[in-house]
């Protein structure tokens, strides 16, 4: 299926602390990430794409319409998906994630706005975020197949030239020509990733130095 | 279920893509057309026709072996916006370090180079290659002037680099809390503890036979061993890597050992194998690189004192050499945190074709004793070397890489023998200072052979390293009562100098299902 890029305005995340967040000892936990689509009417989200940075767990809500006559209203569509198996080690921390659109809780119709909850419940890292965030609809059909000439305007049958033997069976000609067909398209298509295998370049193989880039 | 059928047909795309290229391949094709003379096989079945073949023939269980061998070896199929670095190594901070290990090594090897005025690769003269190539099967025996080499990096320096290897996103104060690491490793990678590896190594619990354990002159054979072995037969018989490999998590019969690994690491012994062999002997005698001289210097330190393995001092130069200048071993790299360094050619961009690791001539020699043949040890070496000990000298977060190892090591270490840890810790004898010697070595040199041998057949079995941490911990183990004693580090060193006497097996069983926590 193919996919189109939104452009999109990701807002600064906000975080969500109980108390001053000047004199707190603690660093918060909870970040909010707001993205908003100044250009574009509300669309079908098809896939979000973005980089963890040591985020734990992702909750998103969209602002959409229902129907035309109703103000947009505000949905959870995905609570507390795991990044980090394990909030205090490494594992998913700096990982690329992809959500789809059967991922989520509801359908993702005539979205206009996404806000991204960012939880990080271990107090081991200094800061948590999501990075390089892409929003895709759903793209135009692929393009249909133009057959060749020959297929799709048959060439008027001209009269045979008469066989001394019987006619073969023309089912049977038919499935033959067309394995013998696919064997030809697959040989034509292989391509392999093999090295060959050769270090030297025109037979000379002096080095002086190893260069540092 | 959408995302695992089309991860499913990325992987099954990147296997064939892989497998085309392959020996296999080609012998299989050869096969198809030579079957095509068969009465059973019709034109409008060809397809099932030459399958069926494939199956009675034995061509397809080659064929599912090397994909059972594909599918260990290279990593998932990555996120698509994911660059190539990123499928080497996920972590941004472990790439850097990597990068700047890299480069000082670089640097040494440039500096040799400038100081010794000598080139890192020539071609040989005529004269030389022919000398060469008569005493190829005898270099022990030269005695050239090595004294101005001096070895590009010890475990020592690699062990600093780790130690001082930072997580910047991560909270490394300086007052001590619940969240200091009080080992020397500091980066907070996830480690098994001991129900989850009690879990994973499931086949090695005291209910089950072992090799290593159950074969010993005490228990009369009919109990395990006649057994086992007639199952191993079945397995080579078979021809199955899968199976053999779930096999030998059990321990491998000697007699059957140097097939078993074959088996597993897919490798066959055909014409074009050997042939491959005698090419690299051949860049060898033309090419003269400065790191043949390093080579040949580890080589004649190490192996030649060592009293097992002196007398393969000439075969591990064959190896090594060849080794040097394989261009296979390249295509590892996209999964290794590591990168080939470059050089340049008469000005256009040359690929230096040797890794620049940290010489595994340790690793080879315990090969020596299954395998005779050249071009059959070699394959056997660069296959183990490029899925498992390749982990051991590069910075990585992998679960068999060697920062995770020694956090293993520690972590075990700590959590099941507080007491001695703390003492050690305390004298400032950090257990892993002494312990990372042997795992960077996979214990070669310092297990008795068939031990070595034993400890190996695991690795293969379970496909990870995880199981040299977890000896390292239970050496440690079986040895606390004498460490408690000891008041320096020099002390606890002594007291862990010798580990020919240990038996690897019992020490494993123990420490994972016997110890009271």
């Amino acid at each position: 299926m193919s996919r189109v890029l939104v452009p999109c305005h990701v807002k600064g995340s906000v975080a969500l602390q109980v108390g001053d967040v000047r004199t707190s000892q603690g660093r918060p936990g909870v970040l909010v990430i707001d993205v908003t689509f100044p250009s574009v009417a509300p669309f079908e989200l098809q896939e979000i794409t973005f980089k963890n940075y040591y985020t734990a767990f992702l909750s998103i809500r969209v602002r959409q319409y229902t129907s035309a006559h109703t103000p947009a209203k505000w949905v959870t569509c995905l609570r507390d998906y795991c990044l980090m198996p394990d909030p205090h080690s490494e594992e998913g921390a700096q990982e690329y994630v992809s959500l789809f659109k059967y991922q989520m809780l509801c359908d993702m119709a005539r979205v206009s706005e996404l806000r991204l909850i960012l939880r990080q419940p271990s107090p081991l890292w200094l800061s948590f975020t999501v990075e390089e965030l892409q929003i895709y609809q759903q793209g135009p059909k692929s393009p249909s197949v133009t057959f060749p000439k020959w297929l799709s305007h048959p060439v008027p049958c001209e009269q045979p030239a008469l066989l001394r033997e019987g006619l073969p069976d023309p089912s049977r000609v038919s499935s033959e020509v067309q394995q013998m067909w696919a064997l030809t398209e697959m040989i034509r298509a292989s391509h392999t990733s093999a090295r060959i295998g050769r270090f030297d370049v025109d037979g000379c193989y002096d080095l002086n130095l190893l260069s540092y880039t | 279920m959408l995302q695992e059928e089309s991860d499913l047909s990325l992987i099954i795309a990147q296997i064939v893509q892989k497998l085309k290229g392959s020996n296999l391949y080609s012998q299989l094709e050869r096969q198809a057309w030579a079957s095509l003379q068969r009465p059973e096989i019709k034109l409008e079945s060809l397809k099932e026709d030459i399958k069926e073949f494939f199956k009675i023939s034995g061509w397809e269980k080659k064929l599912q072996n090397a994909v059972y061998s594909e599918l260990s070896v290279f990593p998932l199929p990555s996120h698509p916006a994911a660059p190539p670095e990123h499928l080497k190594e996920p972590l941004v901070y472990m790439r850097k370090a990597q990068g700047s290990w890299e480069k000082r090594i670089l640097k040494s090897l440039n500096s040799m180079c400038t100081e010794l005025s000598i080139p890192l690769a020539r071609k040989r003269p005529v004269g030389e290659q022919k000398e060469l190539l008569n005493k190829w099967n005898e270099m022990g025996t030269d005695e050239p002037d090595l004294s101005l080499f001096r070895p590009v990096y010890a475990p020592k320096d690699f062990l600093e680099v780790l130690i001082n290897l930072r997580n910047p996103n991560y909270e490394n104060g300086d007052s001590l809390s619940f969240r200091t690491h009080l080992g020397l490793i500091q980066v907070p990678l996830k480690v098994k503890d001991i129900p989850e590896l009690k879990e994973c190594f499931v086949e090695l619990g005291l209910n089950i036979g072992q090799l290593g354990i159950d074969d010993s002159t005490q228990v009369p054979p009919e109990l395990f061993e006649n057994e086992h072995v007639r199952i191993g037969q079945k397995v080579l018989a078979q021809q199955d890597s899968a199976a053999a490999q779930q096999y030998i998590r059990q321990g491998s019969p000697t007699a059957l050992r140097a097939e078993l690994w074959a088996l597993i690491l897919n490798i066959s012994s055909q014409p074009e194998d050997v042939l491959y062999y005698e090419q690299l002997k051949t860049n060898v005698i033309q090419h003269d690189l400065l790191v043949d001289s390093l080579i040949y210097k580890d080589v004649k330190l190490t192996a030649s004192n060592d009293d097992y393995y002196f007398v393969f001092e000439d075969y591990l130069y064959q190896v090594l050499l060849c080794f040097s200048r394989d261009t296979s071993v390249l295509s590892h790299f996209a999964f290794n945190s590591a990168s080939p360094p470059k050089s340049y050619i008469r000005g256009k961009l040359g690929l230096e074709e040797y890794a620049v690791f940290y010489p595994p001539n340790g690793k080879i020699a315990p090969l020596c004793f299954l395998y005779h043949e050249p071009s059959k040890l070699y394959q056997i070496f660069r296959e183990m070397y490029v899925r498992f000990f390749f982990r051991l000298h590069s910075i990585s977060s992998h679960p068999s890489g060697i920062v995770s190892l020694c956090l293993l090591f520690e972590t075990l270490l700590q959590t099941y023998l507080p007491q001695l840890f703390y003492h050690l810790r305390e004298i400032g004898a950090q257990p892993l200072r002494i312990s990372f010697k042997w795992m960077v070595r996979a214990f070669s040199g310092y297990l008795a052979t068939d031990q070595l041998l034993l400890l190996w057949d695991r690795i293969l079995g379970y496909n990870s390293l995880e199981i040299l941490a977890v000896l390292a911990a239970a050496v440690f183990a079986f040895r606390a009562v004498n460490l408690m004693e000891v008041t320096s580090l020099a002390a606890a060193e002594a007291v862990l100098a010798d580990l020919s006497t240990l038996k690897v097996m019992p020490l494993l069983q123990i420490f994972l299902f016997a110890t009271v926590t």
